[in-house]
């Protein structure tokens, strides 16, 4: 258990290490100088090379490479360019939007695919089964960016229900925040729905095939108990899987999503600094969006360990 | 999504009837075929052509002229579905290509090397898996510029880790077999059983691997192009028409419904004829209908 615990957390920090120097690099090998950039066209030479000093650009690369990384670590980003303000505060500011519709993408994500995949699995090739894994193989091929247009559509325009894009912000109270962030997460959340029910269903089937399932149906449980108890648990090595690697895909489902609702996460702010080529920004949201990746594949592998008693004992 | 590795031993009719009597196949096959076509066609012949701009007749709804109706610049919607296709199919395919030249390679060498060759293969793999394709297109598209070539590079290079984890988990299986064992015995090197008798073993895999990560790379493409980092204006792609549409989704929804629909059915397509290849080839599967 320890040894495993320990390797796949050296594997983690090894992974993190080195997509810190990927980011780095890249802003390494972007055209312009950012502290031209900050003094405009009209800059001389030494006021540009008095800036560069200050920022620390002149410094050798091992040792700018070190100074970053350990901002990093401390949470000190940096300035924005643009902002003139430090990156922290903005992304502190915009992650109480990204974050939360993650999270309850997720969640919806995962009651809507639970079930679903149950189901299907316990109605194995009848035609409750068909017409589910038929919706599912549908939600698959859906973008999640045209479907939140379409629910725009249908809920905000036609039937006045909810707005159509906005954040009011957390201060304007609960739940007119967790309003504008509804159609948003429906749309991030239903097609990865789609992609868990079918893996959870085809868990489940491989598991129902086992021979431990027909002992235990043998000895006359019945066939709910053997569903939820053995079958399940015994499905959710894969399930959890996927559902780590769907919330990376909904932490960047959210950068395309926040833009169709007009939402002030982290997306936005990439996307806005982007433009402005405040790659500064542009480096720290994609640091902190991989280091949230690297965490959550992370406590996915050690839920293995909790689920699997295998994992557990040994050595 | 969870493939098997059992290799089955038949010969090509058989294959072929199964292909006919499967319904996932057949339906995947009719769409994907469909959309090849009317990508070529494209080329050759629209209903109007997409380069000329009619502002007197923007924002026109479907109509027996227009059956798609016309977007903000007075173009036909079916017209740019079309030339939108070879665009999308373009993009996706290189991008395939991109994951399964480097991605094989290197999942084939890590199996057939093991040791530390393999941990070094796994490691990289890991560190291009936590960079979501959306973000590394965005880091891309941030050095180099925006546009088709960018979102091709982003989402070939988030393919090769894909790739290579499945060429080196179905090289591993096929390892341990007694044919590799006799071509070892007959003096073989590693690289030439890898060329000779695990690749060709392995193809299927590849194959079912390959439309799932098209599929994937339609919906990347036109995911990017809608937040205007892939595809350029004029050319005309489905993402792009789609954040066109996003403004004048009041007066003219059909701007954002049909290229929408284009896109799901393509992805729709090419996953049933995935699931159907994988049903074909797999007896494993089979066994469980």
């Amino acid at each position: 258990m320890t040894a495993y615990l320990l390797k796949r957390l050296a594997i983690a920090l090894i992974t993190l290490v080195l997509a810190s120097m990927v980011v780095f690099a890249v802003l390494e090998i972007i055209p312009g100088d950012p502290a031209r950039l900050m003094l405009g066209m009209n800059a001389s030479a030494d006021q540009v090379d008095l800036l560069r000093n200050q920022m620390g650009l002149n410094a050798p690369l091992a040792s700018r490479y070190l100074h970053w990384a350990g901002g990093l670590l401390s949470l000190d980003f940096g300035r924005s360019y643009t902002y003139s303000v430090p990156v922290i505060d903005l992304v502190r500011e915009r992650v109480v939007v990204s974050l939360p519709l993650a999270l309850i993408a997720l969640a919806l994500s995962t009651i809507i695919a639970i079930p679903v995949g149950l189901f299907s699995a316990g109605r194995h090739g009848r035609a409750g089964d068909t017409i589910a894994m038929g919706a599912a193989q549908l939600g698959v091929a859906v973008p999640n960016f045209w479907f939140a247009l379409m629910l725009i559509y249908l809920f905000a325009v036609w039937l006045r229900l909810v707005p159509a894009g906005g954040f009011p912000g957390w201060s304007a109270g609960v739940w007119p925040a967790l309003k504008s962030l509804f159609l948003p997460a429906i749309a991030l959340a239903l097609p990865q729905a789609a992609i868990l029910a079918r893996v959870t269903r085809s868990a489940l089937i491989e598991v129902l095939n086992e021979d431990y399932i027909r002992t235990a149906r043998a000895k006359g449980l019945p066939y709910r108990a053997v569903l939820w108890r053995h079958a399940l648990r015994n499905a959710m090595i894969p399930v959890l899987t996927i559902l780590g690697l769907q919330f990376a895909f909904l932490l960047a489902g959210t950068i395309i999503i926040e833009n169709v609702f007009y939402l002030p996460g982290l997306g936005r702010l990439v996307f806005q600094a982007i433009t402005q080529r405040d790659l500064i920004v542009v480096e720290s949201v994609v640091m902190l969006l991989v280091a949230a990746v690297i965490a959550v594949n992370l406590l996915v592998d050690l839920s293995y360990a909790v689920v699997d008693p295998r994992l557990r004992s040994r050595q | 999504m969870t493939l098997r590795f059992d290799i089955p031993e038949e010969n090509f009719a058989d294959i072929l009837a199964k292909a006919f009597t499967n319904r996932s196949f057949l339906a995947g096959f009719v769409i994907t075929a469909l959309v090849a076509v009317i990508a070529i066609v494209s080329f050759f012949w629209t209903p109007f052509d997409v380069t000329r701009l009619i502002i007197a007749d923007k924002t026109q709804a479907p109509s027996p002229a227009h059956w798609f109706g016309t977007d903000h610049f007075g173009r036909d919607i079916l017209s740019m579905i079309m030339v939108g296709a070879r665009n999308s199919i373009a993009v996706a395919l290189v991008a395939v290509g991109i994951g399964m030249g480097i991605g094989v390679p290197l999942g084939a060498f890590a199996a057939a090397r093991g040791g530390i060759v393999d941990e070094a293969v796994m490691r990289l793999n890991d560190l291009v898996f936590a960079f979501p394709a959306l973000l590394s297109a965005i880091m891309i598209t941030a050095i180099f510029g925006p546009g088709a070539l960018n979102a091709i590079i982003a989402i070939g290079i988030f393919n090769i880790p894909v790739f290579a984890r499945v060429a080196r988990a179905g090289a591993l299986a096929i390892w341990p077999r007694e044919f590799i064992l006799a071509a070892r015995a007959a003096g073989k090197g590693k690289t030439l059983i890898t060329l000779e008798h695990v690749l060709p073993n392995i193809v299927t895999l590849l194959l079912v691997q390959g439309t799932i990560q098209f599929a994937l790379g339609i919906l990347a493409e036109a995911g990017l192009s809608y937040v205007g980092l892939g595809t350029q204006p004029p050319m005309p792609s489905w993402g792009r028409m789609l954040f066109d549409a996003q403004t004048r989704m009041v007066a003219a929804p059909w701007m954002a419904i049909f290229p929408g629909m284009a896109i799901v059915v393509t992805v729709l397509g090419l996953n049933l004829l995935g699931d159907g290849i994988a049903d074909i080839l797999d007896p494993k599967s089979r066994r469980q209908r």
